[in-house]
């Protein structure tokens, strides 16, 4: 199996000598018993904010969706399908899948932040630097997975006197999302989820091994006959020039609530700034236009 | 179509009603400082002076309005750490503050009667700046996974821009008699049959399915009564907004209505499009190069 060298993210070229191995997470789906270990380490060593409780009635899903306050979120799905393809046409299977921020190659979050709070690290990674967001949102539908959202939780303790509260919103109102535990990588650690799964579905390590210890497995998996097993994100020539956080799943990605084929918005920039230009260019046409049957 | 739950494969913009707020003003900002430049130079000094007024105060209310839908008002000023061309919204933060920062000096100025020579340039520099703060906008929300707005995005630039050009079209109708607005009324007649042409350009593009948001739900209604205010608006201005003064402010206040709707329809087109997963599954899927099923796959 060889290894193939991960495409390279925008903007990691930029820290020359001080760059380090491009890393990541390989997710594999088919070994994932939907503990939620990794949500619980996330919130535990990132500090995210506890953000209600609620009975959802979908399987043992009482998260939801990944957003502000969950970097970690456990999928589960309970289908009336052969787990094995030779397992006849009666079958029950019940997947589970952490999900997780991509850590795009090309990534649209990065793209359109107006402030550079979003940046890529040293490891390749797209972290939010907290000091510095301003709340503007762009990049919550820029993203094609819906990754990032806006905190709405409050900022402190509502006794304090803070006094921008007369001036701001009392809520803290940045965006977060997953660091790939940005703090324990520059001390040589394995991010929280990765350490906290029991079964070892949540792999971290350097992209170029991930991929083909993913390939391995992928090759493994056909083998023995397993339902649907796929690789999402793997390649670097899709649309969002492959996923730093990639996934073995064993049904479509629109099953786990993921888009089948993402594509990083800024692709069509080019095309959008000329028709911006050209726009402009035609509403001063447009007036001068309208002087051409007289100034009155 | 399988989805989880059901659930929103990507996030609903969060921005609150002050975004479309601006989206109006910083186009009517924006067309104004071209139209007042260009009366300007026509010899029309009622007009340039209106037109200008006018798009001082569209630029003038639009910074509140971006600063109070960020999350972290205080840190407005983050918006001018970069310049980054990867990003319209730190683009057009740049234009706005070029754009609208000499439109308001040029108006100070013209209402103190100081600096004529500071005074021209400020209009030279608003009225250059004016185009691209009128059509930006178009392209910011074109670049976003929202499939309602990135499918739109080789005509959302020019429905915004001829939005803008009536509106500031109307806006000078509004205020002046109408022997001084004939230039103001023409750009708003043209520049709401273009806009209405260009939704419909757009919504033909978009097709049934990516383009629902736009005929269903609140951004259906909005974008209807949008076109049925545009077009009579226009209609009335262009039937006796000559002759009569109350044909003249009802033309362009209804004109002036019509786009604000416009504006809002699109924002609320796009919740509603990344609300609903298929707008993004249905169509990933279509173009995801079709594959033979391969054989460790069963339905």
């Amino acid at each position: 199996m060889s290894v193939v060298e991960a495409a390279k993210p925008d903007g990691w070229e930029e820290y020359g000598e001080r760059q380090e191995t491009r890393v990541g997470f390989f997710t594999d789906t088919s070994i994932c018993i939907g503990c939620k270990a990794c949500e619980v380490a996330c919130k535990e060593w990132n500090l995210v904010p506890e953000d209600g409780r609620e009975w959802t009635g979908q399987s043992y899903d009482n998260t939801g969706q990944l957003d502000a306050n969950t970097w970690r979120h456990v999928a589960f799905i309970e289908q009336e399908k052969p787990l094995r393809v030779d397992d006849g046409a009666e079958g029950l299977r019940w997947l589970m899948s952490s999900d997780v921020c991509k850590h795009c190659t090309h990534a649209a979050c990065l793209d359109v932040c107006p402030t550079g709070a979003l940046f890529r690290t040293e490891f390749g990674t797209v972290v939010v630097q907290e000091d510095v967001c301003n709340g503007c949102g762009y990049c919550v539908p820029a993203c094609p997975f819906g990754v990032l959202d806006k905190r709405e939780l409050p900022a402190s303790p509502p006794e304090s006197l803070d006094l921008l509260d007369g001036l701001g919103k009392k809520e803290d109102g940045r965006v977060w999302k997953c660091t790939l535990c940005y703090d324990r990588l520059k001390g040589g650690h394995e991010p929280a989820c990765a350490m906290a799964c029991p079964t070892k579905s949540i792999q971290f390590g350097p992209l170029d091994e991930l991929r083909a210890r993913a390939d391995q497995r992928l090759a493994k998996l056909e083998a023995e006959g397993w339902n649907g097993a796929q690789l999402y994100g793997r390649d670097p020539d899709d649309g969002v020039g492959g996923f730093g956080a990639f996934f073995l799943l064993l049904d479509e990605p629109e099953v786990y609530g993921l888009p089948p084929d993402p594509v990083v918005t800024t692709r069509d920039l080019g095309q959008i700034w000329g028709h911006v230009a050209v726009a402009a260019g035609v509403v001063v046409g447009a007036v001068l236009a309208a002087f051409a049957g007289g100034s009155r | 179509m399988s989805s989880y739950y059901g659930r929103p494969v990507i996030k609903e913009p969060v921005w609150t009603w002050e975004i479309p707020a601006y989206f109006f003003t910083g186009g009517l900002g924006g067309a104004s400082a071209v139209l007042s430049l260009a009366a300007r130079v026509g010899g029309n000094e009622a007009l340039a002076k209106t037109s200008m007024y006018v798009g001082a105060a569209a630029d003038l209310a639009s910074p509140p309005l971006l600063i109070s839908d960020l999350g972290r008002p205080e840190r407005f000023l983050n918006m001018f750490r970069v310049f980054k061309v990867t990003s319209p919204m730190s683009v057009g933060s740049w234009i706005l503050g070029v754009s609208g920062g000499a439109s308001a000096t040029a108006a100070l100025l013209e209402l103190t009667g100081r600096l004529k020579l500071v005074k021209y340039a400020a209009e030279v520099v608003s009225a250059l700046s004016g185009g691209p703060l009128a059509t930006y906008t178009g392209g910011l929300v074109a670049d976003t996974a929202v499939p309602a707005w990135h499918d739109a995005r080789r005509e959302l630039p020019y429905v915004f821009g001829a939005s803008a050009a009536a509106s500031a079209g109307a806006a000078s109708a509004l205020f002046l008699p109408p022997r001084d607005a004939g230039p103001a009324r023409r750009l708003a007649i043209c520049g709401a049959l273009a806009e209405l042409g260009a939704v419909q350009a757009m919504e033909r593009r978009l097709g049934p399915l990516v383009g629902e948001p736009y005929k269903q739900g609140e951004a259906g209604k909005l974008t209807k009564a949008s076109k049925l205010c545009v077009a009579a608006g226009a209609g009335l201005l262009a039937a006796r907004g000559r002759k009569s003064r109350t044909a003249a402010v009802a033309g362009s206040t209804l004109l002036l209505a019509g786009e604000v709707a416009l504006r809002i329809a699109v924002w609320k087109a796009g919740r509603q499009s990344a609300r609903d997963p298929r707008y993004t599954v249905i169509p990933q899927r279509e173009r995801r190069e079709p594959r033979a099923r391969p054989a460790h796959v069963r339905p």
